[in-house]
């Protein structure tokens, strides 16, 4: 009987994508291998392959429709071995094995739609007073956002250039430079060999000679090999040469757990980078906000470290259509006015608020959820005054508990907010534990929307 | 970079050196020979004076002299031009006086006073002067090669034909961060010399117990860079290595490596009573080379200088090097408010 060829995903976050073109037309014997399809994403194509033999009894999904939802079955393949049935409950066939490609690159990139895109929070977002007065929007992912900084950026400098792995021909292991090489060439675009350490410290010597290198790590997973660089050449040299020497550098990528990828892909370094004088450290969560602080940070005189979210790469946003536009580095945004309790969260952690913030608001409590977009310098000033309203708090991330962006916003509040509390401060984080593959062990890991339902309702003794 | 297209016919493994004299190097002239003199006795003398004022307490932490390597600096500066740059790792001094930074404000700094290069906020081992191109002074063994590494890419990149020169130890040559450095280096062409300043110790460990191969100008091999080993300890010979170094990067060929055989006399720092090695062993070494010793022997030989001449220019560094010391002791500390300064730049820095 049929044997069923599902939509396949190409990455670790791709949730569904366009089903470009079938090789194949019902009633053609294919051999297991044979590429049947072409599927598409925003950032990528790859070839779908037949993973058994058999004559193709139908296709199920036309030609260029978007949206196949990954899993979904695009055709049916009748087996040609009489005595195999999948019916009666049989296991269903696996997905077919995409092509990687890339061989071993395969772990070192994914994807684009998001889990987060599913869950459309209801309440109401507070537009961001820090965009320009009457701004046009135009819709774009954070992805396209990013790019166009960089693009900006580097038309309006001449000594910003972008290097790093497979950030040229290969327009970006995420995409995210997509285009880049083609206008500003192989001089300003600079494909690296793998090499994390040599390349931010070469990074780090250009920079402290005038140029204004953006750095982009594949995922500041591979930025630990080259941390030493980033601490004690770029954000300590400053300060070492009596404010002699400068180093107007951007060390950007994807940060934070991505799926599926396990403990070594899988992790938020936002506490790591927050806590070293010298750095500033930028976690956006919207299109609009990464493209005005990435344009900021490149502009800026210091190091900056620039977490990106792969997750959230191809959610889109209104952005401003402003031919410059640029926002405060430091500056958290209030993204919802609320007066029972005040919710703090960065980058990904935000899709937990939002989802969590729509559940509240039926139940009757008013939150006031606040994006630290900047996380050091961290805005406290904006989150003290959200708490002497509030007088309750609940931070979210996706870092672990200890030493977390949590713990020091928890203790700046208690110093100087000590009296305005009416509960203890809540923190909803990553489960201090390694990241774990299996899929349901990694939610586990994870924080989500109900954790954060729970320790609101917890400090609002509800 | 444009540079370096996949259509560039390979190199061979080995490129010859220019010109390579067989008579020993090529001789300096009278200037340069007194000048060379001079520049390392300076740096001979203010290192005595460090380490006389560490052990008086005046100096704190980390301190590493350079005494007995002055030949190295003093002759690679000599084949460099205004305009190139210069960075090392933590033995730093000898480097910073050789480029012409004041005294005055390198001893300073050991003192940890506000007249230090890094206004005290550096000390021994960070120490820079945009002025003199001189970019530190970097406490991390091998981590200046990289930056040193950027520090070409950035002269490439604004197409200029200044050259870099990045001294590191032989300790630091068996840091990862090296070959990576070499390897993006070669591939991109960059305008770098490695200097390599094998003083036959990386702290107290010999480089046959740590290196596999102990010729460490063979290091660049399989990346087709071109390496020598040099007399260090000549300060002629440094220098002609250096200008052939030099001028091999600054035609666009790419980066070049030299090995200069060189030896400390002092411990590693302060606080290393020197057990790995014998006496004898240091004694030869200051007795049979001393690359002072070697220049001022040629200088009465030739009756450049006499020994009256000679006491003059040794009376001139020892004022140059007792009024450094002096002002390093008399310069206050740093005002308490320098705790919180130089740590972000302003945005409109």
């Amino acid at each position: 009987m049929a044997i069923k060829v599902l939509m396949p995903a190409l990455s670790p976050t791709m949730e569904e994508g366009t089903l470009a073109k079938w090789h194949v037309k019902v009633g053609d014997e294919v051999k297991s291998g044979d590429v049947i399809a072409e599927i598409e994403t925003d950032k990528a194509t790859m070839e779908v392959e037949a993973a058994d033999d058999g004559k193709i009894e139908k296709l199920l999904v036309e030609e260029g429709t978007e949206n196949v939802k990954v899993n979904e079955v695009i055709a049916l393949l009748a087996g040609d071995d009489d005595g195999a049935s999948d019916e009666g409950g049989a296991p269903e066939k696996p997905a077919p094995e995409t092509n990687p490609g890339q061989g071993e690159a395969t772990s070192r990139e994914s994807g684009e739609k998001t889990k987060a895109e599913s869950k459309k929070p209801k309440a109401e977002i507070k537009a961001d007073p820090d965009l320009p007065e009457g701004a046009e929007f135009v819709t774009q992912t954070v992805r396209e956002a990013l790019r166009d900084a960089m693009a900006e950026e580097m038309r309006r400098d001449e000594t910003v250039f972008v290097m790093g792995e497979e950030v040229a021909q290969y327009q970006g292991a995420y995409k995210v430079t997509q285009g880049l090489l083609d206008e500003f060439g192989d001089r300003r675009v600079v494909d690296t060999p793998i090499t994390e350490h040599g390349f931010a410290g070469l990074g780090v010597g250009a920079a402290m000679a005038g140029l204004r290198p953006i750095v982009e790590f594949m995922t500041f997973n591979f930025a630990m090999q080259a941390i030493d660089q980033i601490i004690n050449s770029a954000a300590k040299t400053r300060y070492m040469s009596g404010g002699q020497m400068s180093c107007p550098i951007v060390f950007r990528g994807p940060n934070g757990p991505a799926a599926r990828v396990a403990a070594q892909h899988s992790q938020d370094y936002s506490s790591w980078y927050a806590h070293v004088p010298g750095l500033i450290v930028i976690a956006p969560y919207s299109a609009a906000d990464a493209k005005g602080l990435l344009k900021a940070a490149i502009r800026d005189p210091n190091p900056v470290i620039f977490l990106e979210n792969e997750v959230l790469y191809g959610k889109s946003f209104d952005v401003p259509k402003h031919e410059d536009f640029v926002l405060p580095i430091g500056k958290a945004r209030v993204m919802k006015e609320g007066n029972d309790v005040t919710l703090v969260s960065h980058s990904h952690g935000l899709t937990y608020c939002l989802e969590a913030m729509a559940k509240l608001e039926e139940e009757g409590i008013d939150v006031e959820l606040i994006d630290l977009r900047t996380i050091r310098p961290l805005d406290m000033d904006t989150v003290i005054a959200s708490v002497k309203k509030t007088n309750r708090l609940v931070t979210v991330e996706e870092t672990w508990p200890v030493c977390g962006i949590g713990a020091e916003i928890a203790a700046s509040v208690q110093e100087k907010a000590f009296d305005y509390l009416d509960a203890p401060v809540l923190r909803v984080t990553q489960k201090d534990v390694p990241m774990p593959y299996a899929a349901n062990l990694e939610k586990l890991a994870l924080p989500s929307a109900a954790e954060v339902v729970e320790a609101v309702k917890a400090v609002c003794y509800r | 970079m444009t540079s370096r297209s996949s259509s560039k016919s390979p190199k061979p493994a080995q490129k010859k050196p220019a010109k390579k004299s067989v008579d020993g190097p090529a001789p300096f002239s009278e200037e340069e020979e007194v000048a060379a003199y001079r520049d390392m006795l300076l740096i001979r003398r203010f290192e005595e004076k460090a380490g006389q004022m560490y052990g008086m307490g005046l100096i704190g932490g980390f301190c590493h002299l350079y005494i007995g390597q002055e030949a190295v600096v003093v002759g690679m500066q000599m084949a460099i031009e205004e305009g190139d740059q210069v960075i090392t790792g933590y033995r730093d001094h000898g480097h910073m006086l050789a480029t012409g930074m004041d005294p005055k404000g390198v001893m300073a700094e050991l003192t940890g006073r506000e007249g230090g290069y890094s206004r005290g906020k550096g000390g021994s081992m960070h120490m820079f002067s945009r002025e003199k191109q001189f970019f530190g002074g970097h406490g991390i063994v091998g981590a200046q090669v990289p930056l040193g590494t950027g520090l070409a890419f950035a002269n490439r990149y604004r197409g200029n034909d200044r050259v870099c020169l990045a001294y590191f130890g032989d300790g630091a040559a068996n840091q990862g961060q090296v070959y990576e450095s070499f390897n993006m280096a070669e591939l991109w062409e960059l305008p770098v010399v490695y200097v390599i300043e094998n003083n036959q110790y990386a702290m107290g460990t010999s480089v046959a117990r740590a290196s596999a191969q102990t010729n460490l100008s063979k290091r660049g091999v399989s990346f087709n860079i071109p390496g020598e080993q040099v007399d260090g300890m000549d300060v002629r010979a440094v220098r002609e290595a250096g200008l052939r170094a030099v001028e091999s990067c600054r035609a666009g060929k790419g980066p070049y490596i030299l090995e200069m055989m060189t030896y400390r006399y002092r411990g590693h720092s302060m606080s290393d009573p020197a057990k790995y090695r014998a006496k004898e062993e240091v004694n030869k070494m200051r007795a049979e080379h001393d690359p002072i010793e070697q220049v001022r022997i040629r200088l009465i030989e030739s009756k450049t200088l006499t020994e009256d001449d000679l006491k003059q220019i040794d009376k001139e560094i020892k004022a140059i090097v007792n009024e450094a010391a002096e002002f390093a002791q008399s310069s206050p500390e740093p005002d308490p408010s320098e705790l919180w300064t130089d740590i972000l730049a302003d945005m409109e820095a």
